[in-house]
């Protein structure tokens, strides 16, 4: 029928997200009474009236008035719901296309002094909802496992997400610090507050060790050689037995102390100093905000650095290595530096752990951990700070939310252990991420700089891999 | 080795001087493949020289050869008076070459801003608000565009932003490896106005390697033809222009 040719791909506004407006429903509805009236006029001469022989053999008519109402009603239904199609196929790529609502950029605006909040008051908040400090425990700990990875993810972030440079064995330098804190404390008695920045220095030795050799490479190798490098320095703890008691590990690493003050129950202790009664979760809370400076420490160098010519050199660096080189900027020092100061990073949260386990062994420093750690990085969004934040919270938390399915059990049998599903879930998560979210969490960077205002380009604007 | 008698004594610019970019007897590999057979070849200062030849015929290899990056084998390259054949190619960069190189070669995920920045990162930032400011007003374009991402330029804004990078570093020599690819006649134009623009007002010295041989031709001082790594042609602009083999190799078939 003509009546096909209406203007409905027309109708669709831009400003038509995903459902139809009223404005749209009135003009569909419009179209379907047009629709009908037709019909009802077709309807007269060959519908409306039938004609019949009466029991003389006189023809007369028939009125059908009642058929004429069904399909023109019919039609009607069928036009319309027509015409909302072709209007919510108009309005789909719009969607697609649509920046960011103001709701999910408002939500950006308030995402970090909210995480900063809640990090900030966590201890608190924990033994508010468990009832009291000890009942925490689980909780606290679980907090500073959870910012430990935040920091080994901006401190990974730097070399992956900012330099571009596919760093698989940045355990190796979380071991080289967590090493460099057991034996410099338990050889020396050197304290924590001493070791931490030699842990660092000798981690960043170690990653310019490391960068040397891979100068050349990029992607897919350097990959590979970074990963072998991971595996070196763990068997080399585990062989070398002399210094690092091989796969016995170190232990009875000296415990932190609040700057010299230890947290004990003695009458020098920690509690006694500041007259309350005591309590081993002084130590937990300590060491929670401990971690939390060190990952501010490490997010605040990042930015910072971001802005300095340096970390300008990085993302250049990332984006095109020939370019750089001929815009006059030293690619080898620039690499140098980036495996130096994301390995920095790594040895601080390694001598960390040390003093937070009391123990290390070469066995917590497997590929596994650096898989995840890279994992982070790359679900956060590589270069996104908070995006990091989120990633670790979702890899680091949801094992132990897992752990907690109790119901399961009762729906797969007493047997089921929802954790040994935990790698499973981890890969379908990982798949389903990538389907929808191939950019990470937060996938936009932020430029380092702007001149006078922000100008949102969403990065789904971009090509796949440049955004 | 080349058959530069076809032509009348090649008009050098200023006669006498020592050039500011001299090669001699320049080959460079590729593994064992040769690319350029020993080229000789020389930019005054305040010059526009261009480069023409077929695709493979080595100009590319040339330019970044100049850079360092694959580096010559045999030959040298002195420029200003120093030999600059064993440098590291950011320490080329420091004394004074800037290059838009083949394909662009911008940072596509860094803003406009931040790409320009990049330029001048050389100079320590030094004049960096004027120099940008210099910049935006020979390419208003970017000005409009300073804080969208490289990546989401068009190809001719791409190329706008790759030679006002390089000229970001304020550099006494500027190397633009095809800045006619892919572009629009209009923008084409647009962009050689720019280069002659930069060379009359400025002074500044331009080493223009091309596909598009009449508007190189005719905007530069002096042209070399290059043919399978080997400088088969010199002269003048003018004379390249006229001349009957250029014009059949590569101005017949509509080049305008």
């Amino acid at each position: 029928m003509a009546l096909n040719t209406s203007h409905a791909p027309a109708i669709a506004a831009p400003g038509a997200a995903s459902s139809v407006t009223g404005a749209q429903v009135a003009t569909a509805l419009r179209e379907a009474g047009i629709a009908a009236l037709l019909t009802l006029g077709l309807s007269i001469p060959i519908l409306a009236f039938k004609t019949e022989q009466n029991q003389s053999n006189a023809l007369y008519l028939q009125p059908r008035w009642g058929v004429v109402a069904v399909v023109c009603g019919l039609i009607f239904l069928v036009r319309f719901a027509v015409c909302l199609r072709a209007m919510r196929r108009a309005a789909a790529p719009a969607r697609l296309k649509a920046p960011a609502s103001p709701f999910v950029q408002k939500l950006f605006g308030i995402a970090v002094p909210l995480f900063l909040g809640v990090a900030l008051t966590y201890p608190l908040l924990a033994s508010l909802a468990t009832g009291g400090l000890a009942g925490a425990r689980y909780w606290i700990d679980l907090g500073i496992l959870i910012l430990t990875y935040v920091m080994l993810g901006w401190g990974l972030n730097i070399v992956v997400g900012l330099a571009g440079l596919l760093d698989l064995g940045y355990v190796a330098f979380y071991a080289v610090g967590a090493y460099s804190y057991a034996l410099l404390s338990t050889t020396f008695g050197w304290s924590f507050w001493l070791c931490l920045p030699l842990a660092g220095i000798l981690a960043a030795f170690w990653g310019i060790i490391l960068g040397f050799p891979v100068l050349r490479l990029r992607g897919d190798y350097l990959a590979i050689v970074t990963l072998a490098f991971g595996e070196i320095i763990r068997l080399v703890l585990i062989n070398w037995v002399e210094l690092t008691n091989g796969g016995a590990g170190i232990s009875s690493i000296p415990r932190v102390t609040f700057f010299g003050v230890p947290f004990d129950s003695s009458e020098n202790g920690f509690a006694s100093l500041f007259g309350i009664s005591y309590s081993p979760m002084h130590r937990m809370v300590f060491l929670y905000y401990l971690i939390l400076v060190l990952a501010l420490v490490t997010n605040v160098v990042t930015i910072r650095l971001r802005r300095l010519p340096v970390g300008r050199a990085w993302e250049a660096l990332r984006e095109d290595e020939i370019a750089c080189r001929s815009l006059g900027i030293n690619t080898r020092n620039t690499k140098l530096t980036a495996f130096a100061i994301g390995a920095m990073f790594g040895g601080f949260a390694g001598s960390f752990f040390a003093v937070r386990q009391g123990f290390v062994s070469p066995e917590s420093f497997n590929f596994l951990e650096s898989a995840i750690i890279l994992s982070i990085v790359v679900l956060g969004g590589m270069g996104s700070q908070v995006g990091v934040a989120v990633a670790a919270i979702i890899m680091v938390g949801a094992p132990e939310l897992l752990r907690n399915l109790g119901f399961l059990k009762q729906v797969f049998g007493a047997d089921f252990d929802p954790n040994e599903y935990r790698l499973l879930i981890f890969g379908l998560a990982m798949v389903a991420m990538m389907v929808w979210r191939p950019r990470g969490l937060v996938g936009h960077r932020e430029p380092s700089m702007v001149l006078t205002e922000r100008k949102a380009i969403s990065g789904s604007l971009v090509k796949e891999g440049h955004g | 080795m080349s058959d530069a008698a076809t032509m009348p004594a090649p008009a050098q610019a200023p006669a006498g001087r020592t050039p500011l970019l001299s090669i001699r007897g320049v080959k460079t590999y590729y593994g064992n493949i040769i690319a350029l057979k020993g080229v000789d070849l020389d930019v005054h200062e305040g010059e526009i020289v261009t480069m023409i030849g077929a695709n493979g015929a080595g100009k590319s290899t040339l330019m970044m050869t100049i850079f360092g990056n694959p580096r010559c084998r045999e030959g040298t390259i002195t420029y200003a008076g120093r030999d600059i054949t064993h440098m590291p190619t950011h320490e080329i960069a420091h004394l004074g070459i800037a290059q838009s190189p083949e394909g662009r070669r911008i940072f596509p995920r860094m803003t406009v801003f931040e790409n320009l920045q990049m330029g001048a990162a050389i100079r320590n930032f030094a004049h960096f608000d004027e120099d940008l400011e210099r910049v935006c007003t020979m390419f208003p374009r970017l000005k409009e565009r300073l804080n969208q991402r490289g990546g989401t330029l068009s190809g001719g804004e791409q190329q706008m932003l790759a030679i006002a990078r390089a000229l970001m570093s304020r550099p006494r020599l500027l190397l633009l490896d095809e800045p006619s690819l892919g572009l629009a006649p209009l923008v084409v134009k647009q962009i050689f106005n720019v280069i002659r623009e930069l060379n009359e007002r400025e002074g500044m010295t331009v080493f223009l390697v091309e596909q598009n041989a009449y508007h190189a031709l005719k905007l530069a001082h002096r042209g070399y033809v290059m043919v399978t790594g080997t400088i088969t042609l010199q002269g003048t602009g003018k004379e390249l222009l006229e001349n009957p083999q250029v014009r059949a190799a590569y101005l017949e078939g509509g080049a305008h």
